[in-house]
């Protein structure tokens, strides 16, 4: 039997204010316990939660990104439910009308094919506290210090087929939350998260099937295998004749398993209405045309940019486009260089990102500048130096930090491009295999890859490669 | 000193007839004394209230003193204030000591009031006898084995007994009006968004208004001016000017257009009510009003959507006391479910609890639309009719009350005739409307009241409508014997 996958995120995103949604607490993660609670952040008698007007700012350049309609009137409502990191006993959300509703994100697949993801719509809620059980055996400790820091909550329409689409919709979405500069998108300290849908039906199918929700899954990675693990799973259900329950798991990352948390018989009845202890959020035309004119250059304007303006592959400009940072990057080195944008594109997105990804290090933390970069290119555009001895040095800049030229001066690097050094060796070469001279001569054309290996190993890798091919050619026609 | 009115106390206190000091020793004498047979207070703020007294003769020895330095008040205990006990009359909250100010609270105190106490209410405001709270029932002054009306009884028993001239209190669907007609004396729902909601425990957010019980319109109105104005703490609060209430009291009533509710005249109401109601028009219209009847065809609908509106908004309220940051937490507790249960169990009475059921079954999916979502829309008809009848009329007046106080445990089995109490007050809080009820007479030697409702930011018309009905009658003056 074939089965389909169907997909749905809710993408959490802590937004970057100063202070929290309701109240003038800090927002800065990592504080000691409950230092960044006020009483509003407590819940306590008679306190009041007053609207952080930097949360619907941003909530709104969001909307406008996505392409999505911003509410005129919006509402926030309660959720109600008893937790002891929910200080109100309820959750200040929004809930039938949101600020942001009907938008889309296009996202680009490896392989080069293109997916439109309808975004059904994105709200403004405060996040909870955390409960802490570590070094507290028979206790739970509170800590309040994230109750009421502001949250969107990005709902996608169940357009997703893979665990692949899925990621990818993730990290553009990642992308574009950094690109607004509304998320840190710091996904360790939680402040980018998500809860996937996941069912399966067969392929044909019109009627989704029984979905489980897998809560709060902090990584890409996770993600993908939550999800994969999640498909599997239901398969095995159904095709053993049982039937998907809808209920909430959670993302095992140790065991990569998902485990039921409580089924929908168990599930809360949120009583959501509207709080009467805020108004409406009202915006008129001229607030949300302010804001559109202040939005910055989006990751798809800036990648449809790089293809055109330097004639990159869709992917490839997706790929430098992934953060403002790296494209940044990418255009300080064209820039510097002064043209060649498909060899730094190849650069940036290859050997550069491949050191940073080993060293776990962001684009801001290269141990190679732009300008840097820019002066090693110049020298293989120059022909100082060929490709493959670029990358030797390279990783000699990533180590120690020195110029190109220096690196290239002090290990003698420079390419040989004078004929009379290429030529004796290859004369030397050509003395010491007689054999395979007369086999080629005798037209065994495939030696000549031989011949090229074994005159660059005898110029220690310097010689011009094109120079070489040309030398070889004449010589070894005798 | 006690028969003073807060105008009077003002100037007696600047012209040194008597200290600060003075005022309040004497007061607090007359509050010990009472609390046996009344049971007004809950807590009785001596040294706070002495020290805060002595600060008032020094600030008016030094000639620089705000308005109303020296003046003695309580405070009903919904009010947060700091190194106070705050309890709600609650068990809940029996021990809870707030860590700061209401806005109310911080506003009196910079105007220079000098706070003796706080006051005894139904639990969580929810109650029109006062015979909800913990901490016991408050009697009427006027007679003993009566309530006071709810469920500012404490506040209300308070001013009437001249234990103070003038205190706190909110109101919901009426816990202002009705114990200041059940207690013979002035009291004001200020326009929902008048007064900062900021540090007063919420019952029903949408409804709860802070405003003054007083023993007149004059010293309500002064009070009024120093609680009022926007508060950025409270975005229900309101951008707009405070006017000077005191300077508008006197306007003539000459062309005040007066609606009577033919929906007032039910069923229910005492005719000795509605003779003294109508005796107390004539006297307005002696002053140059004009009557005339208006109809508000869903009112008769006000306490169904009430107790509907009001549960819910608690059910959600209340949430927070849960026995894990503050208040009451039970002994021992298992576990999670456990602490939530016993803790609430233990902490809520029976009042609170029977809202808190209903109004989380007003809200539960499947009863959401039929109740919540009907209740809301009625709410809005009903506002839709008073603001019509604004278009013809200045103010709307009736009784405060449909009978004069009821006797203590008589309506404790049924809360339904319970409710019933507030069918005149309870438009006015679904409808946002500023309502004061002033003493219109005796029923039985137990006190009656009118109620004036206006447009929103009317106060200063009912103050000025208030004030020269007061100037014609002494209703306002009388005491209970004991108390004189």
């Amino acid at each position: 039997m074939a089965w389909e996958t169907v997909i749905g995120l809710e993408i959490h995103a802590q937004l970057a204010t100063h202070s929290k949604i309701f109240s003038s607490s800090s927002t800065t993660f990592g504080a000691v316990p409950n230092a960044q609670a006020n009483l509003v952040d407590l819940g306590y008698p008679g306190v009041l939660p007053v609207l952080n007007g930097a949360a619907v700012r941003m909530a709104v350049m969001f909307g406008l990104a996505i392409g999505a309609q911003i509410a005129p009137r919006s509402v926030f409502a309660r959720k109600n439910y008893f937790y002891p990191d929910l200080p109100k006993g309820y959750q200040i959300s929004q809930y039938e009308l949101p600020i942001v509703a009907g938008g889309h994100m296009d996202i680009v697949l490896e392989d080069g094919s293109a997916r439109r993801i309808g975004i059904t719509r994105a709200h403004l809620e405060e996040d909870a506290g955390k409960s802490l059980h570590e070094g507290l055996p028979g206790l739970s400790g509170i800590d309040l210090n994230r109750a009421g820091t502001p949250l969107i909550e990005i709902v996608s329409e169940p357009d997703m087929r893979t665990a692949k689409e899925a990621v990818a919709y993730m990290k553009k979405i990642h992308t574009l939350v950094r690109y607004l500069r509304i998320c840190d998108g710091n996904m360790q300290e939680g402040s980018f998260r998500c809860d996937a849908n996941v069912s399966v039906r067969q392929v044909g199918a019109e009627k989704l099937g029984t979905r489980a929700e897998i809560k709060n899954i902090n990584s890409f990675r996770y993600v993908e295998k939550a999800i994969n693990f999640e498909v599997a799973r239901q398969i095995e259900v159904l095709e053993g004749g049982g039937k998907v329950v809808q209920e909430t798991r959670l993302y095992d990352p140790d065991r990569g398993e998902t485990r039921s948390m409580r089924s929908k018989e168990e599930a809360n009845d949120y009583r959501y209405f509207p709080d009467p202890d805020l108004l409406p959020v009202e915006l008129d035309a001229e607030f949300i045309s302010g804001l559109a004119a202040q939005l910055p250059e989006l990751p798809d304007q800036k990648a449809q940019r790089f293809a055109s303006q330097y004639g990159l592959s869709p992917y490839d400009a997706s790929v430098l486009t992934a953060s403002t940072e790296l494209a940044d990057y990418y255009e300080q080195v064209v820039r510097e260089l002064g043209g060649e944008p498909k060899l730094a594109a190849n650069w940036v997105a290859g050997d550069l990102s491949g050191f940073l990804n080993r060293d776990g290090l962001e684009i801001g933390h290269s141990r190679i500048a732009p300008a840097a970069l820019a002066a090693l290119l110049a020298r293989v555009r120059d022909n100082t130096i060929s490709g493959k001895i670029a990358k030797d040095v390279f990783e000699a800049m990533w180590q120690d930090q020195q110029s190109a030229d220096a690196i290239i001066a002090a290990r003698g690097l420079q390419q040989i491009t004078d004929d009379g050094p290429i030529k004796a060796a290859i004369a030397a070469v050509m003395a010491a295999n007689p054999g395979q001279l007369a086999d080629y001569r005798a037209g065994k054309d495939k030696l000549f890859g031989f011949f090229v290996g074994q005159a660059m190993k005898a110029t220690q890798g310097k010689a011009n490669p094109a120079r070489l091919n040309e030398l070889l050619k004449q010589l070894l026609g005798g | 000193m006690h028969s003073e009115t807060v105008a009077q106390l003002k100037e007696g206190l600047r012209a040194r007839r008597y200290s600060a000091v003075e005022l309040a020793r004497s007061l607090l004498a007359r509050i010990e004394r009472a609390q046996p047979e009344l049971n007004a207070f809950i807590s009785i703020e001596t040294e706070q209230a002495l020290a805060a007294a002595a600060e008032a003769d020094r600030r008016l020895a030094a000639g620089n003193a705000p308005p109303l330095t020296g003046v003695p008040i309580a405070h009903k205990d919904i009010f947060c204030a700091a190194g106070s006990r705050t309890t709600c009359g609650s068990r809940m909250l029996a021990n809870f000591v707030s860590p700061y100010d209401a806005t109310v609270v911080a506003r009196l105190r910079a105007a220079g009031a000098v706070v003796l106490g706080k006051t005894n209410m139904d639990e969580f405001a929810m109650g029109s006898s006062n015979e909800n709270s913990y901490f016991g029932p408050v009697r009427n002054p006027w007679d003993l084995t009566r309530v006071p009306g709810g469920s500012s009884g404490g506040s209300a028993a308070a001013v009437a007994a001249r234990l103070v001239p003038a205190a706190t209190a909110t109101d919901t669907g009426g816990s202002i009006r009705q114990p200041a007609a059940l207690c013979g004396v002035t009291g004001l729902k200020p326009t929902y968004g008048r007064v900062s909601r900021y540090g007063m425990i919420a019952f029903a957010s949408s409804l709860d208004q802070a405003g003054v019980l007083a023993r007149s319109a004059e010293d309500v109105a002064l009070l009024l001016g120093a609680m009022a104005g926007f508060d950025a703490r409270d975005s229900t609060s309101v951008e707009r000017a405070v006017p000077d209430y005191v300077a508008g009291l006197n306007q003539p009533l000459r062309g005040l257009r007066i609606g009577l509710l033919k929906e007032f005249f039910d069923a229910g109401l005492d005719p000795n009510i509605e003779v003294l109601l109508r005796t107390a028009l004539e006297q307005l219209r002696a002053q140059g009003a004009v009557l005339q009847e208006v109809s508000l065809p869903n009112l008769p609908l006000s306490v169904p959507t009430y107790y509907v509106v009001a549960p819910a908004e608690c059910s959600s309220n209340l949430a927070r006391f849960d026995g894990v940051r503050f208040g009451h937490r039970c002994e021992n507790p298992r576990d999670l479910k456990d602490l939530y249960e016993r803790s609430r169990g233990e902490g809520f009475g029976p009042e609170v609890k029977r809202r808190i059921m209903t109004g989380t079954y007003v809200l539960s999916a499947g009863y959401y639309d039929a109740y919540y979502l009907k209740a809301q829309r009625v709410r809005a008809l009903i506002a839709a009719d008073f603001a019509r009848a604004f278009e013809t009329v200045d103010v709307l007046i009736s009784p405060t009350t449909p009978t004069a106080a009821f006797e203590l445990g008589a309506k404790t089995s049924d809360p339904v005739t319970m409710y019933l109490n507030d069918i005149y007050t309870i438009g006015a809080n679904l409808a946002g409307l500023p309502a004061i009820s002033i003493p219109c007479g005796f029923v039985n030697a137990l006190p009656a009241g009118l109620q004036i409702v206006g447009p929103h930011f009317a106060e200063e018309r009912l103050l000025n409508v208030a004030h020269r009905y007061q100037q014609e009658s002494d209703w306002h003056q009388r005491a209970p014997e004991a108390y004189r």
